[in-house]
């Protein structure tokens, strides 16, 4: 059984990630002992919370398909839901927002489908044109703008970005849960290793306005890490060549960055720090899965146009 | 059997609607009491206010939790009845004194003595959504009759907007839940309340709510 499971490329790959979860709990729990075990308390939190986040992950997308886009709606749900709680939102709306929670089902149905044509069309042209008519029935003006701009918004990135990918999983012939794998693992390394090459080496500021910590060494060795990443992994769990592989590198690493600082500029404009607190030591789910929401439709749609 | 029930409509139906589809976001939970006799005093938005309290005690102390609620609205239609008192476990308090008659928070004080914690809503009704309303004096009077036990003032924002009173349809939307510090007797019932809604009114000031017009 293990030996199956490891001779497949992703449960290689699986293999992977759980020694480099055992070396980072191995390597945090060596700097609690080292240094003030209270400095290392977020990074622990984080470690922790890493194992947890891998946990549900891998059930999530080794054991069917069905499971694991339904697995992929309920994350956009719970951005959604955050994003929804966190922005200005009228009374007069309840029942149009009820209507967008409820393009979520339908949206990852059309995934599980596999009916691309209306997977594509659905969030932009028909909700889009849909909650705008619906809100205009409710008959409030004040705001209009505001509210109808927002809630689209938010539905492109929580929903239809997110839900790109799913439909990974389902591409011809048989999809791919490497192609899931690939995405994800890249794009979560991508962040990570932004961060520490930010904490080691940062010394120019990128974005200050919207990103105070962010740095361009931290951007760029983040994204030189995950190009070298993308190269080695791309053999593994994906059909793509060699150019195509540095070329997905490159834009998993700008693309999670810009997905990242988009989501900072909303919270920022807010006013609040952290998106949520289910996940201990990162925030709430937006903020683990902001640079998804830009990497996701980027690598797909890469991958459809030469690929599928 | 309606025990099992009991821990059913809790463990699962009310922990899933109100961990998954609502989620919660709480704030100094190390407050909470661990044991009763207590007093949960939260201000109130939702009929889905109680099940969010009751989700904040470990399900082990379910039977010791009795939110208070009135008798007058709850103990007027038999199905409704059999529901709030049973599954779940009203304490019902009579709102309006017929005469002289009863003492209306004799119940609450028996209950306190057997060592159970109460949910209390010191305003009295549901109301403007999201909007605190004149307290009712009960909170005090109680206060008074048992000063050492603990009334834990909580501050909640959200569920005025995701069931607001007098609509049915149920829209997810993150719930705040702040708990504070035991608010101490101090010998009288005015200052009270005031120590109260300014408790309230601090914990309150932690939060960054949303707009919500």
């Amino acid at each position: 059984m293990i030996a199956r499971i490891l001779s497949s490329p992703v449960g290689l790959v699986f293999a992977g990630i759980l020694a480099g979860l055992v070396v980072a709990s191995v390597v945090t729990w060596l700097l609690q002992r080292k240094g003030p075990a209270e400095k290392y308390e977020e990074l622990a939190r984080r470690v922790r919370s890493w194992w947890i986040m891998v946990a549900i992950f891998v059930v999530a997308i080794a054991i069917d398909r069905a499971l694991s886009i339904a697995f992929f709606a309920l994350v956009s749900f719970l951005a959604l839901k955050e994003y929804l709680s966190l922005i200005p939102t009228r009374r007069a709306d309840r029942r149009v927002l009820f209507w967008a929670y409820l393009s979520i089902p339908i949206q990852y149905w059309w995934v599980y489908q596999g009916w691309y044509g209306m997977f594509i069309v659905f969030i932009p042209v028909w909700v889009m044109l849909l909650l705008s008519a619906r809100m205009v029935m409710i008959g409030e003006t004040k705001d209009f703008l505001r509210a109808v701009g927002t809630l689209h918004w938010g539905l492109m990135l929580m929903v239809f970005s997110i839900s790109h990918q799913a439909y990974l999983l389902v591409l011809p012939p048989e999809g791919g849960a490497g192609l899931v794998l690939y995405l994800v693992m890249l794009t979560q390394l991508n962040d990570v290793a932004q961060y520490i090459w930010g904490k080691s080496f940062g010394r120019h500021k990128v974005l200050p306005t919207v990103s105070p910590n962010k740095t361009v060494e931290g951007l760029i060795g983040g994204i030189v890490t995950t190009t070298v990443l993308s190269i080695l992994l791309a053999p593994l769990l994906t059909p793509l060549t060699l150019p195509h592989s540095i070329a997905a590198g490159l834009m998993i690493g700008a693309g999670g960055f810009l997905g990242d600082t988009t989501v900072g500029a909303v919270k920022r404009d807010i006013g609040v720090k952290d998106s949520g607190t289910m996940i201990a030591g990162h925030g709430g789910v937006l903020d683990r899965i902001n640079s998804l929401t830009y990497t996701a439709p980027l690598f797909f749609h890469f991958l459809r146009f030469f690929y599928y | 059997m309606t025990r099992l029930l009991r821990y059913l409509f809790f463990g699962l139906l009310v922990r899933g609607v109100v961990l998954i589809i609502l989620g919660l976001n709480i704030r100094h939970r190390e407050r909470l009491p661990r044991r009763g006799p207590a007093i949960l005093a939260a201000n109130h938005n939702s009929h889905l206010d109680t099940m969010v309290l009751m989700s904040l005690v470990p399900l082990s102390l379910l039977d010791r939790v009795r939110p208070i609620a009135a008798a007058d609205y709850f103990l007027t239609n038999p199905l409704l009845a059999w529901f709030a008192t049973r599954i779940i476990g009203i304490l019902p308090i009579h709102r309006k004194r017929d005469g002289a008659a009863e003492d209306p928070l004799a119940p609450l004080c028996e209950a306190l003595d057997r060592g159970e914690i109460l949910i209390f809503f010191p305003e009295g009704t549901r109301g403007e959504p999201e909007r605190l309303k004149a307290l009712k004096s009960g909170l005090a009077r109680l206060a008074e009759r048992r000063p050492e036990v603990p009334v834990i003032p909580i501050f909640m924002h959200g569920l005025g907007k995701a069931l607001p009173k007098g609509t049915a349809l149920l829209v997810p939307f993150f719930v705040d839940v702040f708990v504070g510090d035991p608010v101490p007797w101090e010998g009288d019932r005015d200052r009270y309340l005031e120590r109260y809604r300014t408790d309230l009114a601090k914990l309150a000031g932690e939060g960054n709510f949303a707009p919500w017009t």
